[in-house]
Order: structure tokens, then sequence, then C-alpha cells
């Protein structure tokens, strides 16, 4: 497939943006039963929020670029009953304005008590705010992936571990992203965070190999006897029928050399996992701002490259009508 | 319940692209708008079309047979391209099974074209819509036109009578009958989208003959080759009866 920066942008903005409310909803989790104390948790909530809802607000203003009408947007919530792409467009809205209520509720300190128990627990509204932010944020994870997960002849993509990748790819940038930022606010929860980016990170390392390991032997069920329904083991496609190219010849297939295809695969293995794994315990060990931040940086830049990988590694049994692109 | 579709002959398709011509030429001129085209007679020439003509060589030389493959939508009756559309706008009708897409509708956003496992859909890149075959759904039911006329704008160009038009679900029907007994086949049946078009193969024409049957059994002198020499002293048939 033909990666389209738009497409590869909104995937990893909204992302990091879903799991940097993860991190934030994991901290307030562990303060709720005093695991962590924060100095000043309305700020570092509102703030963190503010930031989560720009990636997304981001994100979702470059989706707007694979679009060919973007002033039909809204029409694209009507078919949610079958549609994975319908579900993400009407998740995506409900994420963030739970995210913003998340924020909100934080940064003016409305947090009444509805239950009241033996043991303080503090800020409970804001927790179930919170609560139903992360079903929203693991429900748009679902439909992200599962947008090139349920094509079922692109068998690249057709596999639970897209899933479990648009999962652990997005929570671990998202996991650096707030280790870096509990950095500049609340240095108390650097270890927290740097912790789970990195268990998170390897997590991800783990599933992203086995789709990689699964991807290098796939075995396609289309062949070009199959598309063009001929019984014959040398079949050479003499004409394509156009001449210049077409859309058939633009949309489906990357474009790049050989070489510079296989190198990015190695590029964006050291860039979203090594490279950050190690600067996230350089930086826990120093809270250096610096180092944190430069772990985020380029774990998204190796994040780029990833889902760049993850179109063009895909194989649209189209391209068996267009054997001379 | 009706199924529209094509049925093309590719012993016969000699590759002309009449259907591609004509499909194109009644289509950009449609209510639906133009299909547009870019550097038409420059470098790199390219456009909209809903329906292609490709060419497969098949064999070891010098055994080899080239094969024209007209591709189009094959209307399926389980089209992939439909539940996919967050809009709507690409629908099965129901009562004849062609898939469209509503170009009011469509948001360009290209995730039909991804479904589709034949690559039938073709993003207009100037209007933004994509688009596709229709079977010429503005021309089929047409009562102005004369009734052999209302048919798509493909089937009345062959020249070699390559493209079949009918009902794919009523038994009788011409195009049924020619997939029962010609040997009709369905593209990339191995993701279940049925395709309601179908295509029939090469087909040669040939005899069997025993070795048996090589040698006459009423030969009367059991030599191949040799013929009864006629007896020149005799009057033969032709001197008794000419006069």
């Amino acid at each position: 497939m033909h990666p389209a920066f738009s497409v590869i942008f909104l995937t990893t903005l909204i992302g990091t943006g879903q799991g940097l409310f993860l991190a934030l909803f994991t901290a307030q989790s562990y303060a709720a039963v005093d695991f962590v104390t924060i100095q000043n948790p309305g700020q570092f909530y509102a703030y963190g929020s503010v930031i989560a809802l720009l990636l997304l607000i981001v994100g979702l203003f470059s989706s707007f670029f694979h679009l060919g009408h973007p002033e039909r947007a809204w029409r694209s919530i009507a078919r949610w009953r079958t549609s994975w792409l319908s579900r993400e467009v009407i998740a995506l809205p409900a994420f963030m304005f739970f995210v913003f209520i998340y924020g909100v509720m934080h940064f003016f300190g409305w947090d009444p008590t509805i239950i009241t128990t033996e043991q303080p627990l503090q800020g409970q509204m804001s927790l179930y705010v919170g609560i139903i932010g992360t079903v929203l944020c693991f429900a748009l994870f679902v439909c992200t992936a599962m947008i090139y997960a349920c094509l079922k002849f692109l068998q690249e993509w057709h596999s639970p571990l897209t899933v479990v990748n648009y999962i652990l790819l997005g929570t671990a940038s998202g996991f650096t992203l707030a280790t870096a930022y509990s950095a500049v606010m609340a240095p108390e929860l650097v270890t927290l965070f740097g912790t789970w980016a990195t268990i998170i990170t390897l997590t991800a390392l783990v599933s992203r190999s086995a789709s990689l390991i699964r991807n290098a032997r796939i075995k396609h069920k289309s062949t070009l006897q199959t598309a063009i329904g001929v019984r014959h083991s040398n079949i050479e496609q003499k004409a394509m029928g156009l001449m210049g190219g077409s859309f058939n010849t633009r949309e489906f297939f990357h474009g790049a050399k050989m070489g510079i295809f296989r190198s990015i695969k190695w590029i964006f293995l050291v860039l979203v996992f090594l490279v950050p794994v190690v600067l996230l315990a350089t930086g826990m060990r120093n809270s250096s701002i610096d180092v944190l931040f430069t772990a985020f940086a380029i774990q998204y830049i190796g994040l780029l490259a990833e889902r760049w990988f993850f179109f063009a590694q895909a194989n649209h049994p189209q391209n068996l009508y267009y054997q001379t692109v | 319940m009706t199924q529209l579709a094509l049925v093309i002959d590719l012993n016969v398709c000699v590759g002309c692209h009449a259907c591609v011509t004509s499909c194109k030429q009644w289509n950009t001129s449609g209510p639906a708008g133009s299909m547009s085209d870019d550097n038409p007679y420059g470098k790199d020439p390219t456009g909209t079309f809903f329906n292609r003509v490709q060419s497969f060589e098949i064999g070891d030389y010098p055994n080899t047979e080239l094969v024209h493959f007209p591709k189009s939508c094959l209307h399926c009756e389980e089209p992939p391209c439909v539940p996919v559309c967050p809009t709507g706008a690409s629908y099965k009708r129901e009562e004849d099974g062609i898939v469209l897409v509503d170009y009011d509708k469509c948001i360009g956003c290209k995730y039909c074209s991804w479904a589709c496992p034949y690559g039938a859909r073709e993003l207009d890149e100037h209007q933004k819509v994509m688009k596709k075959c229709t079977l010429c759904v503005d021309r089929i039911y047409d009562e102005s036109l004369p009734e052999p006329e209302r048919k798509p704008a493909c089937v009345l160009a062959c020249p070699t009578n390559a493209r079949l038009f009918g009902d794919v679900h009523e038994s009788e029907s011409e195009v049924s009958v020619t997939i029962r007994e010609s040997g009709g086949y369905q593209l990339m049946p191995e993701w279940g989208t049925k395709p309601a078009n179908h295509y029939l193969p090469r087909r040669k024409t040939k005899i069997k003959i025993h070795e048996d049957e090589l040698i006459r059994a009423d030969n009367p002198l059991k030599k191949e080759g040799l013929k009864p020499k006629t007896v020149v002293d005799e009057a033969t048939l032709d001197d008794v009866t000419s006069w």
C-alpha cells in the first residue's frame, strides 16, 4: 500500500495522545490509593490533558488531508454498524470530549466525592470520568487498528497482532511522553512513568517482532492464477490496460526502492525500541529533562517510520493485476 | 432476486479496447459528470476508467498464447467494499444487485478501494470521489432507448460478442446457461466475495482419435495407401452409362 502521511500522522499522534491520557489516569489511580503523592495534582493532570488533547486535535486535523471531500466528513458517522472507520470517527471525538472534561475538572478542582468510605479516597468524580475516558481510549485503539485488521485479504494486517501493536505502540509513546512531562511538572512520577514506559516499549517490541516474523513468512492466498483464472505456472503480463499510470498503480504500491524499504524496518526497530529504552534508563537515573524529551522525540520519529513500514509492507491482491509497476 | 452481471468470454476477446472506449464515452457524458483525464496526449497520460483491458502471455515459448483480460467491477454478491464505507455512499441495490457509489455522499477516503481485492475502484483525481462501473445503470432501464440498446455500453460495443449481459440468478437466462455450459468461473474465489461477473475460459476444439481408427476395418487389401487397381479391358460404369 502507498503510505499516506496524513494517516501516518493521524495514527501516531492520536496513539501518543491516548497513551498520555492513560499515563495520567494511571498516576491518578496510584495516587487515589496513596501509592504515590503528587505535589500539585490539579495542574499536573490539567496540563497533561491539554497536551493529550492537542495531540488528538492535531491528529484529527491531519486525517482531513486524507479525504477528497473534508467538508462531508460529518457523514462518516453514518455506518457505525458495519464500518470500523465510522466507529473510529465516533470514538475519537467522544474520547476527546472526556479528555477535555477530565482536564477541566482537574484544572478547576471540581471533584465531588460520590461515595464516602472509611479510607479517604480523594477525587472520586474525576476517577469515574477517567474510567470512562480509559474505556473510550481502548475503544478508539481497537477501532483504529480494526480499520486495517478487518480487511481479510490484506493478510499482513489481518491479524490480532495489528490491534495489539496499535495499543502497545501508542501507549508506549504516551508513557514516554508522560515521563518527560513529569520530569518538568512532577519529578516524583518520573520513575513510575519511566518504568511503565520501558515495560510497555519492550512488550511492544515482542508483539511488533511477532508481526514482523509472521509477515516475513506469510503465504498469500491470491495468485496471478486465481486473479485471472488461468491455470498455468508461467503467466507474464504484457499490458496493464494503461500507458501512464492510474489510481491503481499509485495507491497500492509504496514506490520505494527495495533497499530503502528494508532499511526502514531496522531504522524503526532501533528508533522505537532500542534508543528510547536506553535513554529512558539514563534519563530516569539523572531525572534529565533533555534526555527524556529526546527519548520521546526519537521514539515518535521511529513510530512514523514504523507506521510507514506498516502500510508499505501490506501487499494488496489487486497488485497482481499490475505486475509491471 | 435479480443479480445483473456481465459474462466475459476470454475465448473470443481480441483485446481491441472497444469496451473501454465506449464505456468511457457513455459514462463521461452521463448525468454523474465527466471522468477526468490528465495529459491525455502528453507524456504520462492518466485518467479515470471503469473498465480496462489487460493482456497476459500464458505458457512457455513457443507454446504461448496471449489472453486479453477485460477488468471492471464484478458486482460481488458479498461486496467487501460496501460495509466498510463510513458514509453509506457505497451500496448494493436490492432490486438488481448493482454495486453503486453515491457521488454526493462519498467523502473520498479511499477505504472502499482498499477493501476491494480486485482493484475495481478508482478515485477521480479531480472530483475526489470514488468511481466504478455502474453496469450503465442510467442506460439499461432507459425506456426512451429501443429495447436491444438497453444494455451496458461495453456489451453493445464488443465486436466479437465477448460480453454478455443479464441476470445470473435466473437459471434459464442467456448468461446463466452460458456460465453453466461453457465453464464460467469467478475471479479470486478464495475471498468469498461471490463476484456476479463471470469469465469464460479459453476453449480449444479437439477430437480424440484412437489408434485402431487409423486403420480402415473395411479395407479389402488390408494395406493402407494402396488403392485397388482398375481393370483396363472391362467396361467401366462410365462406359456403360454415358452415351
